[in-house]
């Protein structure tokens, strides 16, 4: 198979039938789906999915046009590159950050995340009523101080009114 | 008597006053992120107190505990009620514990949890399925440690964690582990 590797996103209103028809113009050109991820946020389609062949650009964009006739979605596709093995992982935590909603929250505790050469993995936020929650994952380096990344992060969170917690990951090796 | 019995011995009649049913606070309401102060289980606020939570528990549906920063009391009291519930093996009935602690916790176990407090989600939550606790009875002071498991323990270690003003938010295991839900119950 091709090392050709297509990047492919679809976003808009949400309906029955996207992923099959998405996915079914996808193995049509004989595209591989390799990793993706589809949610709903507030009701919108949001989909993002990775998929490996021969097939040139525009042919994946031709095929997924008719997705698109609606005037409700919209389909992007981009070649990505096989990106490098990370150097080998330091230690992975579960963040949590929980409060009232205001604008800045996930900017100002991520922005300590990141100031410690923290990389976030995984994000989730939701917003229900007056309370603002994010669950995130996150890698810190091997010679990361984990005590005073939870310091920034605490420091942070508290600046815009919200509490946060860092805890390690748990795994269980079977 | 040893404290299991004697926490399954107590009823709220032992605190003499009758309970208030008071307005359950929802997230983020400040106080469920406040660490609770230790209380004097003798003091007459404490005892009101004690009987307000089981009251309010009382009436409403489903609920299996109450800490007393869910009704905005910044404080390290709670009860708890798992006698009615299909995954509760060992009960103790209705009890109500002040300063409680967790002495031990073995055996952890993943499971859904909601909250009265954090009524738009659930989450998977792993916790210790086999709890040593020790805390205070109200209204005696008695202090009182006992062994528990199932879903008593996941119970107890959920409101402990309220009176450290701790939400089951804050220990869900990832991003794909917290689950929107319309209504409580």
């Amino acid at each position: 198979m091709s090392t050709d590797l297509h990047a492919v996103t679809v976003l808009g209103h949400d309906r029955p039938g996207i992923i099959a028809e998405t996915t079914a113009a996808l193995a049509g050109l004989g595209l591989n789906i390799e990793d993706s991820t589809m949610t709903l946020l507030r009701g919108h389609f949001a989909m993002m999915l990775l998929c490996r062949g021969a097939a040139e650009r525009d042919a994946v964009e031709a095929a997924l046009a008719p997705l698109t006739a609606g005037g409700d979605l919209d389909v992007a596709v981009r070649p990505v590159t096989d990106r490098p093995e990370h150097a080998a992982p330091g230690s992975s935590w579960v963040l949590t950050v929980h409060g009232g909603d205001r604008a800045g929250i996930v900017s100002t505790v991520v922005g300590a995340v990141a100031s410690y050469g923290g990389n976030i993995t995984d994000l989730t936020t939701r917003l229900a009523g007056d309370l603002y929650l994010l669950v995130a994952e996150l890698d810190l380096p091997a010679d990361g101080d984990a005590t005073a990344v939870e310091a920034a992060i605490k420091a942070a969170a508290e600046q815009v009114g919200v509490t946060a917690t860092l805890r390690p990951a748990e795994a269980d090796e079977l | 008597m040893d404290g299991s019995a004697r926490v399954a011995a107590w009823t709220e009649a032992d605190l003499g006053v009758d309970g208030n049913v008071l307005e359950v606070v929802r997230a983020p309401a400040p106080v469920l992120a406040t660490v609770g102060d230790a209380v004097d289980p003798v003091a007459p606020e404490t005892v009101q107190l004690a009987a307000d939570l089981v009251a309010t528990m009382r009436v409403s549906p489903g609920c299996v505990g109450l800490a007393a920063q869910q009704v905005g009391v910044a404080a390290q009291v709670f009860c708890v009620d798992v006698t009615e519930h299909a995954k509760a093996r060992t009960t103790h009935g209705t009890f109500v514990l002040c300063n409680a602690e967790v002495v031990t916790a073995s055996r952890n176990d993943k499971a859904r949890e909601g909250c009265m407090s954090v009524p738009d989600f659930t989450g998977d939550v792993k916790r210790g399925s086999r709890l040593v606790v020790r805390g205070q009875l109200p209204g005696t002071g008695e202090g009182v440690a006992f062994a528990t498991d199932a879903f008593e323990a996941r119970a107890l270690q959920h409101e402990i964690d309220h009176c450290q003003g701790l939400l089951f938010l804050d220990r869900v295991a990832g991003t794909h582990a917290i689950y929107p839900r319309q209504t409580y119950l």
